[in-house]
């Protein structure tokens, strides 16, 4: 850990003024409230500056000062982050690159576009629609969240069933290392000679590098979409459903599920047309060729009923299709109103476990005394249980934490992982030993050093110091599970 | 079935002791291609084999590391099910673990993925011989670097591989082929125009002055693409399987091959390829080639070339590297290997 007094913070904000223009430089203290969090505000912290270069040299310049300065750096990209991942590092300096916004180039021969980090998911899919391609993985926060952050996080979003994570839609990274190198991975082509550094990055939470140019693939715009909706009255039904459709051998765009809470307030805010009497709901989307698309839509709704939907919907048309996401997209918000404050979980279970798990979550949630809506990616078992509670209660945020932890450490028991989309940031690194044996946390900081020897990249983020790791291990958690 | 993970432990101990390099070896079936020549104790993998899981329903398989692919093609063809990746098989005895190593992916590698994008999860034996688990059978998981991943491509230099996950697909309901006398540069500009429609290509190869489409998917949309794109229907499919059997040119034999994987419209330049893959993106030469120029015509085309197979397999296989990318290389070698005994020198020179 680094100390303030170690620092010649002075030294500091005089390279930093020398690299950038004044304006992108920003210390002082009311100025860097607008930073102390991410997404997650349960983790807030001010950091020593703010700095915003606007060109990738600039960039290695920073990130040389504070190599020879010995200077934590947290990059950060929109800030949407739900893991407090990007909340700044006291003795540090955050790095923000939301000036690097440019799409370079879109390449519709070559089905890539090469972009900046700062540039939204959205707009990425948006530019590329005028050649009939887009960029698959999308996030719920794709109007906000930019594609660096996206690679961070190796963001998901409702598609990846189909289409993949973002380590699946990346060819090529430019990264400026912890001490100012920078390193091209992958290229225009399908692979490069080689252990996978591209896998090794995405994901890695700014651990490992600062990126600063980012080559996506692009795919052809299906012809025909349809989305079909599902209203069950169990879970377990909607549950065994979601497992029918993939085993009749078809591969949904996306499959979505929420419950009963989580549907009447989506209904509320959104209007989507659910139905609010429903204990699940299932949300389906196909698309394809209008052939491929019409045999499907044709199988799944057959299949459906069959397995006791008490209604179904087929939407084919862009209207209503976007009216049934409408709903699913505002979950989060819509389930915001139901409460001061939501707390968004993220494990992952195999998806034969998905209707054990959310009976178990209902009752973990009573023996807190708190509710929970759950949102979730149903085909990939990534779930997304809100915890309510009111953050004005000390007593309440305690409550809600150890129920996360709980729900967390459960999806490990059922074969599953801790983070699905979201990270470990700081706010998983305690699960991290759940999931990981000492040697293979330590094989992770091994790793972490290749990249960063100074270990100044986001310190405290994303892999425990294994002190931590031996003190949770002592506490006993097997009672908590009932 | 056979859980040989402890008696390859021990080998490792033993090594990590001596300071001997191990020659990690499955079939051998890629030996003398991909990487450079590697010097030590053989450490065979293939007694530690058999399918551990398989849940149809869920989309995965879990396998030994020495499990041939030929098997675990044969469990998922039982269910309907396939690795999308079509692992090659090398002559018929490709293990898991050999193609993860080289991360070997099959024709439909543009539209269906690399084998390292199925990876879910994956177990090897680190440089303290200590066996690691990361990744698991779920398809969303972020939890710590993607160390699965990082095995594919490193060829045994960063461990022994001992077991994998893999997500499956469902086998398309119909696929055919279809074939169109064609020159290259042609046979290119046809598969990039193809590439950016929506449509149930899945293969688009070229070799023999003819060009091969695959179409898969439900049996409407294939015979819609039949029907728009003409073309004889070929009931063959060994265009498909050239790495399988490796016995048509310019796979036959054991002349030097030269593997340039670059942007798949890029313009023909100097030689003409003898086979053309994955929609343009793959292209390879035989004999003899100088390999400078070869390296700097990928680097041009936005990718990178590989001494694949034959040849000097002492020299720079895989290409120049800048100097950032070496040092990083040479940092995550000790990270997972301190003591230098996987694979030395497969990759690159590192003396």
């Amino acid at each position: 850990m680094k100390h303030r007094q170690d620092i010649n913070v002075r030294a500091l904000l005089d390279g930093l003024t020398e690299i950038l223009p004044a304006q992108a430089v920003i210390s002082d203290p009311a100025s860097l409230r607008a930073w102390e969090c991410d997404g997650l505000p349960l983790y807030c912290e001010l950091p020593l500056a703010v700095v915003m270069p606007r060109a990738a040299d600039e960039v290695a310049a920073v990130m040389s000062l504070c190599h020879r300065l010995d200077v934590p750096v947290v990059p950060r990209g929109s800030g949407t982050g739900l893991s407090a991942g990007a909340m700044p590092h006291p003795e540090g300096i955050v790095i923000s690159l939301a000036g690097l916004d440019r799409i370079v180039d879109i390449d519709a021969a070559n089905r890539i576009a090469r972009v900046q980090p700062g540039v939204t998911n959205l707009s990425i899919s948006e530019a590329a629609a005028a050649y009939g391609l887009f960029y698959a993985p999308d996030p719920s926060s794709q109007i906000a969240c930019s594609i660096g952050g996206n690679v961070a996080e190796n963001a998901g979003g409702v598609h990846c069933l189909k289409y993949g994570l973002t380590v699946h839609n990346v060819t090529a990274l430019t990264l400026i290392t912890a001490e100012g190198e920078t390193l091209t991975l992958g290229g225009s082509g399908l692979d490069t000679p080689g252990p996978d550094l591209l896998a090794l990055v995405i994901g890695s939470e700014g651990l490992l590098g600062v990126v600063v140019e980012i080559t996506v693939k692009l795919l052809p715009l299906p012809t025909s979409v349809a989305v079909i909706m599902a209203g069950f009255n169990t879970v377990t039904a909607a549950g065994d459903a979601v497992g029918e459709v993939i085993a009749a051998g078809i591969l949904p765009a996306g499959l979505e599920m929420m419950d009963a809470l989580a549907i009447q307030a989506a209904e509320d805010f959104a209007g989507a047309g659910y139905p609010r009497d429903a204990a699940a709901l299932l949300l389906c989307e196909l698309d394809g060729n209008e052939a491929e698309v019409a045999q499907q839509c044709a199988a799944v709704s057959a299949l459906l009923q069959t397995a006791g939907a008490s209604r179904v919907e087929v939407a084919r048309d862009s209207p209503t299709r976007q009216r049934l996401w409408r709903g699913r997209k505002s979950a989060f918000p819509a389930v915001g109103r139901l409460s001061p404050d939501y707390y968004c979980m993220d494990g992952t279970i195999p998806r034969r476990h998905v209707a054990q798990m959310l009976a178990e979550i209902s009752d973990m949630a009573g023996q807190s005394g708190l509710r929970v809506a759950n949102v979730f990616h149903a085909g990939d078992g990534n779930l997304h249980p809100l915890i309510l509670f009111d953050a004005s209660q000390p007593e309440e945020i305690r409550r809600a934490e150890a129920l996360g932890a709980r729900i967390l450490e459960r999806s490990v028991e059922l074969g599953g992982c801790i983070t699905g989309e979201h990270g470990v940031g700081l706010e998983k690194l305690a699960q991290m030993s759940v999931q990981f044996s000492n040697a293979e946390l330590l094989q992770l900081e091994a790793i972490k050093v290749a990249f960063d020897p100074s270990l100044n990249l986001n310190p405290g983020k994303g892999i425990p110091v294994l002190k931590r790791c031996q003190e949770y291990r002592a506490l006993p958690q097997r009672h908590l599970h009932g | 079935m056979a859980d040989c993970s402890s008696e390859l432990r021990e080998a490792v101990l033993e090594a990590i002791t001596g300071k001997s390099p191990l020659h990690i070896a499955g079939a051998g079936s890629k030996t003398g291609y991909f990487g450079r020549e590697v010097r030590g104790t053989r450490l065979d993998v293939t007694g530690h084999h058999g399918i551990t899981d398989y849940q149809p329903d869920e989309l995965v398989i879990s396998a030994r590391a020495g499990t041939p692919m030929a098997q675990i093609h044969a469990a998922l063809a039982e269910q309907n099910q396939m690795l999308p990746a079509e692992c090659p098989l090398f002559g018929g005895a490709a293990t898991l673990g050999g193609s993860v190593a080289c991360n070997a992916s099959g024709p439909g590698r543009p539209w269906r993925g690399a084998l390292r994008d199925s990876i879910l999860g994956l177990e090897f034996i680190n440089g303290h011989g200590e066996i690691l688990r990361y990744g698991g059978q779920v398809m969303k998981n972020v939890a710590g670097y993607d160390v699965s991943r990082l095995q594919a491509g490193a060829q045994g230099t960063l461990g022994v591989i001992t077991a994998v996950t893999l997500r499956v697909v469902p086998k398309p309901a119909r696929e055919i082929t279809l074939a169109y006398t064609l020159p290259a540069a042609a046979a290119i500009a046809r598969m990039v125009t193809l590439a950016a429609l929506p449509g149930p290509l899945s293969g688009a190869c070229w070799t023999g002055n003819t060009l091969y489409l695959r179409a898969s998917g439900t049996a409407d949309a294939v015979e819609d693409f039949r029907r728009s794109e003409g073309g004889e229907a070929v009931s063959d499919s060994a265009p498909w399987q050239a790495l399988d059997t490796l016995d048509k040119a310019p796979f036959s034999g054991i002349a030097p091959l030269w593997r340039l994987s670059v942007a798949p419209s890029s313009p023909l330049t100097r030689a003409t390829p003898d086979s053309i893959d994955w929609c343009g993106a793959l292209r390879f030469f035989a004999g003899n080639h100088d390999p400078a120029a070869m390296h700097e015509a990928a680097s041009a085309a936005g990718g990178r070339a590989q001494l694949w197979r034959g040849g000097d397999r002492r020299s720079d296989v895989n290409g120049p590297m800048s100097g950032a990318e070496k040092t990083l290389q040479q940092r995550l070698k000790y990270a997972l290997d301190p003591s230098g005994i996987f694979n030395p020198g497969r990759l690159f020179n590192d003396q």
